[in-house]
């Protein structure tokens, strides 16, 4: 199978792989998969509070070509977004970006998932910072 | 050095440049149909197909009247399972096998299934082994065949085929393997590993792909197998259809070209392959062979990296051709059955390589892939979030995943 040039280029150059300080209240951490599915995605965010503009987006994925790139690409898009704009992002978006073959849609559900688990942990975060009572919404 | 690097030599190898030529005249020259008992277009074509007959039967320890021909071991094993099943279908319907055949015999068993036949898919150990004890707790006084492969196709392993015909022998069923990835590398006797009837292919061996063979025992005991195809009752009545006389002539070629360069081509291809094995595994950590290391073939590697999925990691080594286990590179998603089958855990499937060393390879070849591949293992773990989890001794086991 041959893979697009978005797809070797973010293969060959991921951006923004690393980790943030999970336990820092500013950063949301969200990960998804299984590795007996052959897919983990991390994805973190660091949100200004004051503006609930995400400052810096960081990624490692244990994955497919196509899920390294998808998460790679995610990282891109967040910087930049405020919090509720980053939850507009669709897996379409990406696979369409990517140009990903039917086979590899999962990859970009898999990086929708792990962009909003990542907001939900940091919102889940503020307000269990602000009324610890209402942590158990999440 | 040329790029790409061929290191897939379980999938298919290069034609030997040696069997080409002999294979070479029986296009334009040679051409006769080999049943044309009365010019000398066919004497000629007749001649080559029992040259060849003779080359196959000398490197299993057969007789060339043992030898039918066929299109390739798909269709030996299609034969040999469903040609007994249907000829000794009165004896007993029950036939033993193993979970890490080939689809060719697997397939072909559950097919049979279908038609009343009833079959055992014996577990493998960790280690790629059927357990003996277990084979023969499962035959019956219904059995009629066990069917285990010499050596497997992803990890190599050699089965104890010796013993195996032994049991067979004590109860009175017969044996058929699949010989393909070991025919040739191996030394292989009929006699020796009691095996009634056995698979092969030109294509494994530097042969041409499109032409195999299904060796089929005369005696002690004489072994029946009821046509799987109707027409002009060719190879004693076993296989119909026009034999494939340039394909013939090269499939014996290659034979007797592997009976005679075995032993040093064997010491050649382990040197290789320990090489390869020893490059990986003195470099980076958490790295697992896949099956025995004792009991395989020569040029087989089959490892998993931890913590790097298969797939991306031959995005990153794409001028090295070579294979992997998991999900991604195969049709059905599924990781490899064969792994699956030792146990080891889904992960580990996804993330094994399997590289196979042939005739054509050569040491600069295999140090440039060991630099590659460990060059490209070590970045892809720096992206991995396992790896990072391992390192800072979380038990990845005992994490609760979202299962996607």
């Amino acid at each position: 199978m041959a893979y697009s040039d978005k797809v070797l280029d973010h293969y060959n150059n991921p951006r923004n792989v690393g980790s943030m300080d999970k336990s820092s209240p500013d950063v949301g951490t969200g990960m998804v998969g299984a590795p007996e599915c052959g897919d983990v995605m991390k994805l973190q965010v660091k949100v200004n509070p004051e503006t609930g503009v995400i400052e810096d987006a960081k990624f490692k994925t244990f994955g497919c070509g196509s899920a390294i790139a998808s998460s790679s690409l995610a990282t891109e898009w967040l910087k930049g977004k405020t919090v509720d704009q980053a939850l507009e992002i669709k897996n379409t978006d990406i696979v369409n970006e990517l140009a990903l073959p039917p086979v590899k849609i999962h990859c970009s559900v898999l990086a929708e998932d792990a962009i909003k688990a990542a907001i939900g942990d940091y919102k889940s975060k503020k307000t269990g910072a602000l009324k610890p009572e209402a942590v158990a919404v999440h | 050095m040329k790029l790409p690097i061929y290191m897939d030599n379980h999938a298919t190898t290069r034609m030997d440049p040696r069997v080409f030529e002999v294979m070479k005249p029986y296009f334009l020259e040679i051409f006769g149909n080999a049943a044309s008992r009365n010019h000398s277009f066919g004497w000629e074509a007749e001649e080559a197909v029992e040259k060849a007959r003779k080359q196959i039967a000398d490197l299993i320890g057969a007789t060339p009247k043992e030898i039918v021909f066929t299109s390739g071991a798909t269709e030996s094993n299609n034969l040999a399972i469903k040609g007994i099943a249907e000829m000794y279908a009165e004896r007993g319907n029950h036939i033993i096998t193993q979970a890490t055949e080939h689809k060719a015999v697997l397939d072909t068993c559950k097919r049979l299934e279908k038609e009343g036949v009833r079959v055992t898919y014996l577990p493998v150990k960790t280690d790629g082994l059927i357990d003996l004890d277990q084979l023969r707790d499962a035959i019956t006084d219904k059995t009629i065949l066990i069917t285990i492969m010499y050596a497997n196709n992803e990890i190599g392993v050699v089965q104890p085929m010796a013993e195996i015909g032994k049991i067979a022998k004590e109860k009175g069923v017969l044996v058929h393997s699949d010989g393909v990835q070991a025919i040739g590398k191996i030394p292989v006797n009929v006699n020796k590993d009691g095996i009634d009837v056995l698979s092969l292919t030109a294509h494994k061996l530097y042969g041409p792909k499109g032409v195999g063979a299904l060796y089929v025992r005369r005696r002690n005991p004489r072994v029946q197998i009821t046509a799987q195809m109707d027409g002009g009752g060719h190879e004693r009545g076993m296989r119909s259809g026009t034999l494939n006389v340039p394909g013939i002539a090269g499939l014996g070629a290659a034979c007797e070209i592997a009976n005679r360069e075995m032993v040093e081509e064997t010491k050649r291809l382990r040197f290789l392959r320990d090489k390869l094995k020893d490059r990986l595994m003195n470099d980076l950590d958490e790295v697992y062979i896949n099956g025995s290391w004792e009991h395989r073939l020569p040029h087989n590697l089959n490892i998993s990296f931890a913590y790097v999925e298969g797939e991306s990691l031959l995005m990153g080594i794409n001028d090295i051709a070579v294979s992997s286990g998991s999900a991604c590179t195969s049709a059905t998603l599924e990781p490899s059955y064969v792994l699956k089958a030792l146990g080891a855990g889904d992960d580990l499937a996804h993330s094994s390589i399997r590289f196979g060393i042939g005739r054509f390879n050569t040491e600069e070849e295999v140090d440039y892939v060991g630099n590659k591949v460990a060059e490209v293992v070590k970045k892809l773990r720096e992206l991995s979030p396992l790896y990072e989890m391992a390192k800072e001794g979380v038990d990845l086991s005992k994490v609760s995943w979202t299962a996607h």
